[in-house]
């Protein structure tokens, strides 16, 4: 029973980083861009979050809005600083996407202090027990679950399906031949990150709700551990971001449940040094192929 | 005159890669830019599709001045590619390719999509496989396909014999000479200037980045110049 009860604390755990690896997978499948301020974005839609919710915004509210919050921040970074940059070298790209994350974390500590503050998660996601047999769930897991399946779902029927999705698809294999077909790829590229932004954007709203603090810094550390989900996955692989996500969810609580929670930041970069020395491409990845 | 290319100047940072070009197509026709490998006729191609900016000349297509509009503004216009090197989408099937060649349709493509089944019936045996298991005559045959589904005033065709058997390239050609007479105009570049001058109603030659000789196809098939330099004889 207590290994049952932790394969859904991995569960849980592992959904939530499937979810910000996705926005990581899509963007560098684009624009091969690896773009660190996304975990950024995360930790502005957790102020977003907290500052509704303490005006007293309806907390489903304050969750959409946290959700079109991290939409539009996403959107305007990759207008105003990537776009401009779209034929540099990708170093510069690269460069540019550490300097965004820098700027949101120092902005946040500027507008809303360094301090650490409660997050309202039992006000978005009420703390009640579930028991299933002699199993006990919080609802806040189930809800984790449900949510993050039914989004992925829904994004791998919009890229399989759609007609933006599958140009997406086409952007992301060969962009000039794209153009060719009249794809306007400035939009597609929108698009890529906008959805990318609102997945992150329910998975501040779930990370948030099972670790409830917030300061400027909570989006480095899980923006870091979902970059490392999507290689292990194989960056670029939108199926590879999901298993790289829960591989890295379960590893953290398998190491947790083995008596050694200090050391669980540790294992997840240790699985980066060895993804990138034996299998760089991933587990689901296409091979490191330069695009010429 | 259906495109009508004037003094084109285009660079690769401090390279230049065309020099003055100019040459028209006509309305029907088949026109081919032949040439040696650098000698332009791809960068010509994709500065006509607008991925390539000129830095100095005009391209009109239908009377409109194109130089510096989108290249999705461009299909929509009525012009359409199919690139060298095919560039297919690998990990699309041949359905979604063909879809993707119709991307800025709203009206109903199927009669579209079984006119070039019928064309390249061996497109519609794969349909359902990704491009990227087809062999290089197939991916050919697709990337054209796609070009088509656009319904194009004007095709753009970049080395369609590159790569492929002598049985091949004849029945590429062969349907070159169907789209065209079913009334779709044609730019078609080649290295293989035997068969192109053979298809074509008319020609020029690049070499260097310049348009150094043109005619109609069979002048320059004569012309004692060509022969040498790329007739082999």
């Amino acid at each position: 029973m207590l290994f049952l009860s932790q394969c859904i604390n991995g569960l849980q755990l592992g959904s939530i980083y499937a979810l910000v690896a996705l926005g990581y997978s899509m963007v560098y499948g684009i624009i091969r861009l690896l773009n660190f301020a996304h975990g950024d974005v995360i930790m502005i839609g957790a102020y977003i979050a907290l500052l509704t919710i303490g005006a007293g915004v309806n907390p489903a509210l304050a969750v959409v809005l946290t959700i079109l919050g991290c939409v539009f921040i996403s959107v305007l970074i990759e207008r105003v600083a990537y776009r401009p940059l779209r034929s540099a070298p990708r170093i510069s790209l690269l460069i540019t996407a550490i300097g965004i994350s820098l700027l949101l974390q120092n902005l946040a500590q500027l507008l809303f202090s360094a301090n650490t503050r409660p997050y309202p998660g039992a006000a978005i996601i009420p703390t009640k027990a579930l028991r299933l047999g002699a199993l006990s769930l919080s609802l806040s897991t189930i809800v984790t679950i449900l949510v993050s399946v039914g989004a992925m779902t829904a994004l791998h029927l919009l890229i399989q399906k759609t007609r933006i999705g599958k140009a997406m698809r086409a952007v992301s294999e060969d962009t000039g031949a794209a153009q060719l077909m009249g794809i306007d790829i400035n939009k597609v590229i929108s698009v890529t990150f906008a959805i990318g932004a609102a997945l992150a954007g329910m998975g501040s709203v779930l990370f948030c709700c099972r670790y409830p603090i917030v300061n400027p810094n909570i989006g480095s550390m899980l923006g870091l551990k979902a970059f490392v989900a999507a290689v292990l996955g194989g960056i670029g692989s939108i199926p590879g971001a999901v298993v790289g996500g829960f591989a890295i969810g379960f590893a953290e609580v398998l190491v947790t449940a083995l008596g050694f929670s200090a050391w669980t930041d540790a294992v997840v970069f240790v699985i980066l040094i060895v993804v990138l020395l034996f299998k760089p491409a991933g587990l689901l990845g296409r091979g490191v192929a330069e695009k010429v | 005159m259906m495109l009508e290319v004037t003094n084109l100047n285009v660079f690769y940072d401090n390279i230049r890669a065309l020099t003055d070009v100019s040459f028209s197509v006509e309305e029907g026709e088949i026109m081919t830019l032949i040439g040696a490998n650098g000698a332009g006729k791809t960068t010509t191609l994709i500065t006509l599709s607008g991925l390539k900016k000129a830095q100095s000349g005009t391209i009109s297509f239908l009377g409109k001045d194109i130089t510096k509009t989108t290249p999705q503004s461009r299909v929509a216009m009525g012009m359409s590619q199919s690139p060298e090197g095919r560039r297919v989408f690998p990990g699309l099937t041949v359905l979604e390719n063909l879809e993707m060649g119709a991307y800025l349709r709203k009206d109903d493509i199927s009669a579209d999509m079984e006119k070039v089944f019928a064309y390249f019936p061996r497109l519609k045996e794969r349909r359902k496989q990704s491009a990227g298991t087809l062999s290089g005559g197939e991916q050919q045959m697709l990337a054209m396909g796609r070009a088509l589904m656009s319904r194009p005033k004007l095709m753009l065709l970049d080395e369609p014999s590159m790569g492929l058997s002598p049985l091949l390239v004849s029945e590429i050609f062969a349907i070159i000479r169907q789209l065209n007479e079913a009334g779709t105009t044609i730019l078609l570049v080649e290295q293989n200037a035997a068969v192109a001058l053979k298809l074509a109603h008319r020609a020029a030659v690049m070499e260097t980045g310049r348009i150094v000789l043109s005619g109609t196809g069979e002048e320059l098939s004569r012309s004692p110049a060509v022969q040498k330099a790329y007739l082999g004889g």
